[in-house]
Formats: C-alpha cells, structure tokens, sequence
C-alpha cells in the first residue's frame, strides 16, 4: 500500500489497529469506530496522537462531539461506487471543522483522487498494485471547477466575476 | 445560446484528456472491463447488445446548426450514417469503436459539446421545455436556470457518486412538455400569490420498476436559493440513499420509504445548515447567463400573414401539417414547428446524417440558426416566421420530416428496445412501427386526436410507458414476447401512472388489442375528451370488456 498526503508520496507514520490489537506505546494509532465508541475508557492513557476509521454507514454525526480528539480521520470507500464519504469530509471540514489529516482508504482509484481532494481529503491510501506516480497526477486533473467544496479553488461562477477572469 | 467562455472549454478539454488516458489504460489492458465500466459510463459509453453506445448530452435540448452538423459529421465518420434522439433530449450513436471515443469526445468539445454524465450513478442531462423561451404561456425562460445548474452539476465533486443515476427537469410554463413530475428534480418556475418568480421543487418522481409521481417537498423556493437547495437535496440522497439494492436506490424509493416529511426536514435542515454558503452564483454571472438566452431581435411582423391563409385555404396537406405540427409563437408573426421524426414505419426518434446536415441548412435558413430537441423524441424549430412555412413545408415534406402527427397516435415515443438495448427482454421498435402503419391514414388520427402511446421493451421503463395515455410493456415469457397495456398514464401536468389493464398480449396480438382500445374510446368519448379524459371518466371496465369479455 502506497500513501500520498499533501500532494505527494509519504511514509505512512501511523499504524492501524484491529479490534485485538492491544494499544502499547504513544505512537499514532488508527481505531475503529467500534472500539471508539465502546472503550473509549481505556485510551484514555493513550498520550499520542489518535485516529479514527470509519465504515462508509458511519457519518460524522457519530463522532460530531468528539472531533477535537482525534488528529486523523479515515473514510473508507469499501467500492468504487459508494460515495458516501464525499458528503462525510466535506461535512467534517465544512460543518464539523475537523483540520487534521482526512484520510480516504479502501477501494481508492486514481479516478476520484481530484474529487477527494476537494471534498477535504488530504492523504489517500492507495490498495496494492495500484501506481502512486500515476495517481499523483491524477490530483492535478482539471484546472477549472463549476462548483465550490472544501477546497479554496474559486468556481467558475466567482472567477467571472474577477478582474482579468475567464 | 449559451457560449462556452475558458473555464468552459478549458474543463471540456480536460475531460476528454482524462478520458483519453482512461480508454488507453483500458486497450493496455491496465483497466479491466470491470473497473473500465463506470469510468466509460461517466462519458456516456455504454456496453450494448452488439456494440457501445455513445450518449451526448444536448444540454435542455437547444442545439446550434453548427452543432448538428458536427452530430451529422459524428454519424457518418464514426457511426453507421445515422443518430437516436431519446426522451432526455440527448442523441445516441449505436456503433461507435472503444478507441475512436476519444476523438468523437474531442470533435464534440470543438463546438462546446459533450458526454459529460450522460451515463452512470451521477446528474445526468439537465431538462427543459423544448418551447422555452418562445412558448406563450411561461412565466420567463428558464434556460438560463438550467444552464446554471448544468455548470454546477458538472464534475461535481461530491456529487459524482451517487447510489443512482439523478435527473433535473425545469419547466417554467403552464403545460408540462418537460416531464418534471417523473424526474429525480422536478422544477417549475411560476408566479406566486405575492407576486414573485420563484420554483416549485418536486422530488422523487420517476418511473423504471417502481414508478412515482413527483411530491413537492417545497412549494416555494427563492430563485437565490436554487443552487444551495438542489446541494441539500442531493446531500440527504448522497448519504440516506439505499446503496445495498440497485433497484432500490433511486431518491424516489428514498422519499417512498422514509415519507416526504421526514425527506423535506432532512431537506430543509440541511439547507438551514447550509446558509451563508457561497452557492448563489451572483447578480452579475446570472445577468451574463442570461444574456445568451436574450430573445433575438424578431422583426415586427402583423399576427395575420395572407399569403400564409391563401395557402393554407388552397393547400390541404400543408394545411393538416399546418394545424398539426405548428403552434403560436409569443412574438407576432412567428411560429413554432415541430419535426416528426416519426415518420410512418420508422424507428421513433432516428434520424440520418444526411437529415440532419439538411435540417442544420434549414435552421439557419428559417429558425435563426437553432432547433431544439423534445422529450417526445422529436426536434422543434423555435423561431419560423409565418411567410416561411409554406416553403420550410415543402423543404420538411422532402426530408420526410413533416408528418403530421404531433401528439398523435402515431408520435409514439420507444425504447431502442431488444434491437439494440442488452437490458431488453422484447423488442419495442417492431411494434411501434406496426402500430404507426395500423394507424396511418391521417384522417383517422385526427379523429381519433391526441393520444400518447409509448413503449418500453423492459420493466427498466426507458419508453416511459407508465406515463403513456396508453403505455405498452415489452416482457419475456418462456422465450416469446408478450406487451402487457396499461392505461391512463401521463407525464405532463396532469400527471399519473396509467393502470394495467390485465394479461399481456402476444407480438400478434398486440396491434388489434391497441385498435380495440381505440374504439372503445371512440365509441364512448363526449364531446372534445381526448382518449385519457374518457378514460379517466369511464374507468377501466369497458376496455376490460372489450379486451378479455365480459366476466
């Protein structure tokens, strides 16, 4: 698995727990949502930075009070089809202001990289046999949007407006 | 008409790049079919019964001449000589080659075209009225609204993944030719009680297996708030959508199931949510949009053209296409015409390459350069001034574009059906075409006056058949085709889905069972009701009868 945060490749810092694993040490870990919401007491004594990995049934709503907690979130995109998660960062970023890492996971194609990044998505884990080089490109798709996100890129509609637009 | 500007073709360009470079990782074999599949559909190719489908998107229907030609130089390039215009107003090509798509993407970007969201789980081809702009009884044109929400709908990013296909109708006149009561977003721009122009926004009609008729989930909507409303209503359906059952995942099984009060509070609170985004486009980008669609300068004509009358009173067949297929303009001495492209044992909606560089030469002739296309699966020419049409007439009867049969029996409204379509289980072309020659002679078709056949050859409803005054169903049973008739339906403002009858017809069949119909109606009519009034007066009893004997 490859990792591209902020616009290129990175070594991945963070390690993702199962459910079993047992949580030794301050380094950064990534929970499930389950383990969260169910033994949310016993990491406590966890000093170092915390993440959180949700299922694509699982919307911000359920974590909306304990945002501030946690310096990563990862949305899972279980197929290419579901987008579900495109709402869920742009709602984190937008509504909930979640500023740290936004990380999407799971069936992740270089197709939708340019779309993740302006829904909010800041680092993407690309599955086993897909190219990192590829795919950075991917992120550099369209110079131009129609509509705002959760980006700063100006829509069409405002760039008109702009002295010297079009 | 609206004119691309550098975003637009820059984002155009773009596209058919990124497309370009996905059709290659296709042919190298990097993409397997599977994960090729929604990429492709996303630029409107789909996989067909003997070859790809090729979608373009003609955005609510408006066309230039230049255009067409570009559509008519496509069919004989890179297709057989020949288009499909569907009841999306988009046109369709029936063969295209995987590695020429490209290149067509490209010709179409050269006169700001595309296949932008012609296919797959995404916002499809924004709607409209074929007359807007033109028609007498609309409030104002609402082009340049469906120009807006094209541009904010395109590339979408967080609405590109929807759990199913979603479809925007706008119409701002009195009588529905847009079908905005069985789209995804049904959108009518009117007056209210208060005096201002707003949008009534219908939601969750729609038709394939499980059809409805669109509720309103807001009776009035500032046109301000358009963008920011449509943004709720697809965030609610993004994320509650059902995503588990493909056929289940339409926003109309959503608003069904989770009822529209629950469906206009989510709506609603979200859009609360939502205040203060930066989602209206702005006075000064709405004054440009709207510009394009300014009326063009119409000469000052007299509302009576004499050597129109004489015509008409010495010509019989110009004056039963005259009646038929012409309808008033809101500027004087003007004229709306449609194009049957129904012509008598034709495929509904076909139309040549070579109609349509004739058709190009005729718009610039006599309609300012335009036509437009129609969810009836016909083409309109806006802007004809009455002195014309005697000699457009002609130039259409020549094309074979003139049958008079606007709204009639014969304007039959079909599926490519099993001919064509992997999704069909029975043919739906063969049918209407036996249909139309049963009822060829145009003084029974006047008699009998307007009535909605429409055929869908699957349940996925493509023809719209449950919305047809009679609608007939293409079904499988032990590897023969039967067409099951419902009654009843209508897509327009007096909107419902028809009825079944009772048990399906064979291929054989099915023509008399439609002629049987027809005389019972006529049998039964009062004064002025078309075939849906008796219907809807009478009930289902004597068709019953008549079909199956009396019980």
């Amino acid at each position: 698995m490859a990792l591209i945060k902020d616009g290129s490749l990175a070594e991945d810092s963070w390690r993702t727990l199962s459910d079993e694993d047992a949580v030794i040490g301050n380094g950064p870990i990534i929970i499930s949502f389950e383990r969260w919401r169910d033994g949310r007491d016993a990491l406590k004594r966890h000093n170092g930075p915390l993440g959180i990995r949700m299922k694509s049934d699982q919307p911000p709503a359920l974590i909306a009070d304990d945002i501030d907690r946690f310096h990563l979130i990862a949305l899972e995109f279980p197929t290419l089809a579901d987008g579900r998660a495109f709402s869920y960062a742009r709602l984190l970023r937008e509504r909930h202001g979640f500023k740290g890492e936004l990380r999407a996971v799971g069936d992740v194609y270089k197709d939708q990289l340019y779309f993740m990044q302006r829904c909010g998505f800041s680092s993407f884990e690309l599955p086993a046999g897909r190219d990192p080089n590829d795919a950075l490109g991917a992120l550099k798709s369209f110079s131009v949007v129609y509509s705002p996100a959760a980006d700063d890129a100006t829509p069409a509609y405002q760039q008109r407006g702009k002295p010297g637009g079009k | 008409m609206y004119q691309y500007d550098q975003i637009d073709h820059t984002l155009t360009r773009e596209r058919v790049a990124e497309y370009r470079d996905q059709v290659a990782r296709r042919l190298t074999g990097q993409l397997t079919e599977d994960q090729f599949r929604p990429l492709r559909l996303r630029n409107g190719l789909y996989m067909q019964l003997h070859a790809y489908m090729l979608r373009v998107a003609i955005p609510y229907g408006l066309l230039s001449s230049n255009q067409l030609r570009k559509l008519a130089f496509i069919a004989r390039t890179f297709d057989k000589g020949y288009g499909h215009f569907t009841t999306r107003q988009n046109i369709q090509y029936n063969w295209p080659r995987l590695e020429d798509t490209p290149d067509i993407l490209q010709h179409l970007a050269d006169v700001e075209m595309n296949a932008i969201q012609t296919s797959g789980n995404c916002n499809r081809n924004v709607t409209a009225d074929p007359y807007a702009g033109v028609a007498k009884d609309e409030v104002e044109d609402p082009r340049p609204y469906a120009e807006i929400v094209r541009q904010f709908l395109t590339l979408h990013p967080e609405f590109s993944w929807l759990p199913r296909k979603f479809k925007i109708a706008l119409t701002a006149a009195d009588h529905d030719r847009a079908a905005i009561n069985v789209h995804d977003i049904g959108l009518r721009l009117y007056r209210n009680g208060a005096g201002e122009v707003g949008f009534r926004v219908l939601v969750g009609g729609g038709l394939g297996r499980t059809p409805f008729i669109g509720k309103v989930v807001r009776e009035f909507l500032p046109k301000d708030d358009l963008l920011r409303y449509i943004q709720s209503i697809l965030r609610v359906y993004n994320m509650e959508g059902r995503r588990d059952n493909m056929f289940k995942a339409r926003i109309k099984i959503l608003v069904h199931e989770h009822g529209i009060e629950r469906f206009r509070n989510d709506v609603e609170a979200e859009f609360a949510a939502s205040e203060g985004e930066p989602l209206y486009v702005g006075k000064q980008e709405e004054a440009r949009v709207r510009a394009f669609f300014a009326p063009p300068g119409y000469e000052k004509l007299p509302g009576d053209e004499p050597m129109l009358t004489a015509k008409l009173a010495s010509d019989a067949a110009f004056r039963g296409w005259y009646e038929r297929n012409v309808v008033a303009h809101k500027q004087p001495g003007y004229t709306i015409v449609t194009l049957s492209l129904k012509p008598i044992g034709a495929p509904p909606g076909d139309c040549t390459a070579d109609q349509m560089d004739t058709i190009a030469d005729l718009a610039d002739r006599y309609s300012l350069g335009q036509l437009r296309t129609t969810h009836r699966q016909n083409l309109v020419f806006a802007d004809v001034r009455k002195m014309d049409l005697f000699e457009l007439y002609q130039a259409f009867t020549k094309l074979e574009v003139a049958t008079p049969n606007y709204n009639r029996i014969t304007d039959i409204i079909s599926c490519p059906g099993m001919d064509f379509c992997s999704l069909a289980t029975a043919r739906s072309i063969p049918v209407a075409q036996r249909i139309a020659e049963r009822f060829a002679d145009l003084k029974r078709q006047n008699d009998i006056g307007d009535m909605h056949i429409n055929i869908s050859g699957c349940i996925n409803a493509c023809g719209h058949h449950h919305v047809a005054h009679l609608g007939i169903l293409g079904v499988e049973k032990n590897g023969e085709e039967f067409y099951q008739v419902t009654l009843g339906g209508s897509s327009a403002e007096d909107a419902d889905i028809g009825k079944i009858i009772g048990p399906s017809f064979s291929s054989e069949e099915i023509v008399d069972a439609v002629e049987s119909l027809v005389e019972v109606y006529i049998a039964q009519r009062h004064s002025g009701e078309r075939f849906l009034d008796t219907y809807r007066r009478v009930g289902q009893a004597p068709f019953k009868d008549r079909l199956y004997g009396a019980h």
